[in-house]
């Protein structure tokens, strides 16, 4: 999967500034510079044909899905299934492995939620072999976002089992002679993320699911950083579950999505229970739906998840392998200019792994706030702080960075505006 | 924003507190201290209030990591607030949070605040007024455990 990168075409030049027209935002000023966005890592910008499909929907079809006979709420119905099916085919899955939830944390949160009330006892014997105790473990790594990590700390104190992190080298990369280690039989399941939001190095995560495959654990995937950025395939790399971010890859904010083996997401009882997923229910009791439904209570995000699938429709029309490769390329160019750049520190560069358009970066002597404030000033909106991964930084001895993250509509001329910009930023700083 | 909106944001005398901050060092006995976070951003500070048997100030020490502006805020308000009683300490806390929070509109008073309106063009940079007001906060805090 790397390897589209380097035998696929980039997007050219021209292609680019097509795809920048779909971009109103971005023809925007901010301090009288034209904006130069370099923080899709933390959210996307949406192009027309993504608000053009919410608003349709809105104007045409708008009703409660899976609830109502009318003709307007069947079809909304069809419209919402039908996003799901674009999602699932997006990522390599099937239909019915997909749950839609609020974002990714709360995708991560369901699979804890539901392995804690296993352990509670709630699913029945199907739900027996979720079960988490006392001498269990859960193994996750030192480089995630914090919503990859806090859920499983918490999971662990409701059920008495063991938290296990994989650890960093110097460089951030994972020591998997530790994950080797570490991944036994007391495993129970392994979150690690696919593209670290701070390094932007795609992990050997082939290897941590052979690892834990080994032992018979599970394995969940944090896709947030990599499913906007890189052809997925969760089939493929037999993952059991894998939580999707839908404001990263164009989409909107509100609506995120959590794949899971459909034989697990069958045995696992319900997170957030209320209407829409329940088949009998009486004063005392209630029986679940079959998943996708059964982890889907309350009213829905229908206008979002369809979006959403107009979304990737717009990913899949450019096509993700071509994204990817520019992506590289601009990722490489980034990591090349900023490490040239003297008193520069760029996070995780001396990793040999493939990396997505996303370098973060310390500069010695000058806080990342003080350098985002200089390039904010210019134009160049970049992240900067901890980017919900504090062990990370700790392990790499700061406390913040600044962050650059491209995408699809990202010209070279912006990654070398940021460049020149945190060159300016120390010249600033260093010649007063 | 121009580059003279910059210059004014890091003045010369920011840039310099915050190279080589004043009352930086935690000191024993402990006094009243707090420990501020920013979890936006992970700033932090430890900062310190210790009195004179007369009940003024007589230091203000305190640790820290955090961008230019909370660095030299912290060394502006342990210059300014040196040998105070309390309760002038906590006026002028009042006033640099007045005018910190007034998105450019009140000038810090230069009465009240000395050098430290040298932070005014920091009210507006919404963004950046809890890197200015992290070490006053944590005074104030102090002051209020005792």
């Amino acid at each position: 999967m790397h390897n589209t990168a380097s035998i696929v075409d980039t997007l050219t030049e021209a292609e680019v500034l097509r795809l920048r027209e779909d971009f109103p935002i971005l023809q925007t000023e901010v301090n009288g510079h034209p904006l130069v966005y370099l923080d899709s890592g933390a959210t996307a910008q949406r192009p027309l044909a993504v608000l053009d499909a919410e608003r349709d929907y809105l104007l045409n079809l708008n009703a409660a899905v899976h609830r109502g006979a009318h003709t307007l709420a069947a079809e909304a119905t069809d419209a919402f299934e039908d996003a799901r099916e674009t999602l699932a085919r997006f990522v390599g899955a099937d239909a019915d492995e997909i749950v839609w939830t609020s974002n990714a944390t709360e995708a991560v949160n369901l699979v804890a939620y539901s392995l804690s009330n296993a352990s509670a006892g709630r699913g029945g014997a199907e739900a027996d072999r979720l079960r988490l105790a006392e001498g269990d473990e859960i193994v996750t790594t030192e480089m995630e976002h914090h919503a990859n990590l806090i859920p499983w700390q918490e999971l662990a104190a409701r059920t008495g089992a063991t938290l296990r992190v994989i650890p960093l080298d110097d460089e951030g990369a994972l020591r998997m002679e530790e994950a080797a280690r570490l991944i036994g039989p007391r495993t129970r399941i392994v979150a690690v993320t696919h593209v670290s939001n701070v390094l932007g190095v795609v992990n050997p995560i082939e290897d941590v699911i052979a690892l834990a495959r080994e032992v018979g654990a599970m394995v969940l995937l944090d896709a947030c950083q990599s499913a906007p950025h890189l052809p997925l395939d969760l089939h493929a790399l037999d993952v059991d579950f894998a939580v999707l971010s839908g404001h990263k890859m164009l989409g909107p904010t509100g609506i995120g999505a959590l794949y899971g083996r459909r034989e697990l997401l069958e045995a696992m009882p319900p997170f957030l229970t209320g209407g829409s997923m329940i088949t009998t229910v009486t004063t005392t009791e209630a029986a679940y739906l079959p998943p996708p439904q059964r982890f889907e209570a309350g009213t829905q995000r229908v206008s979002q998840a369809i979006a959403l699938a107009a979304a990737v429709r717009y990913l899949e029309r450019v096509g993700m392998p071509r994204i990817a490769a520019h992506e590289a390329e601009l990722g490489s160019r980034l990591v090349d200019g900023l490490a040239a750049i003297d008193g520069v520190r760029v996070l995780g560069s001396g990793i040999a792994r493939p990396r997505v358009g996303l370098a973060s970066f310390d500069v010695a002597g000058i806080h990342a706030h003080d350098v985002g404030q200089i390039l904010d000033d210019e134009g160049i909106a970049v992240r900067v702080g901890h980017h919900c991964a504090q062990p990370l930084h700790r392990r790499l001895g700061i406390t913040a960075s600044t962050r650059a993250s491209t995408y699809l509509y990202t010209t070279r001329d912006e990654v070398d505006a940021v460049i020149a910009g945190v060159a300016r930023a120390i010249d600033f700083f260093r010649r007063r | 924003m121009s580059s003279s909106d910059l210059n004014g944001l890091y003045q010369e005398l920011i840039l310099d507190h915050s190279r080589a901050p004043y009352g930086y060092g935690l000191r024993e006995p402990i006094a009243a201290q707090s420990h501020q976070l920013n979890p936006t951003c992970g700033d932090e500070i430890t900062l310190q209030m210790h009195r004179a048997p007369d009940g003024t100030i007589e230091a203000v020490a305190w640790e820290g990591h955090g961008c230019a502006i909370s660095q030299a805020s912290a060394s502006l308000f342990a210059e300014l607030v040196e040998g105070m009683p309390e309760d002038e300490v906590i006026r002028r806390i009042d006033a640099f949070r007045e005018a910190m929070r007034s998105r450019g509109r009140i000038e810090p008073d230069p009465e009240l605040l000395g050098d430290a309106t040298a932070l005014g063009g920091v009210s507006k940079y919404v963004a950046r007024v809890k890197c200015a007001m992290l070490a006053w906060v944590a005074a104030e805090d102090a002051l209020r455990k005792g």
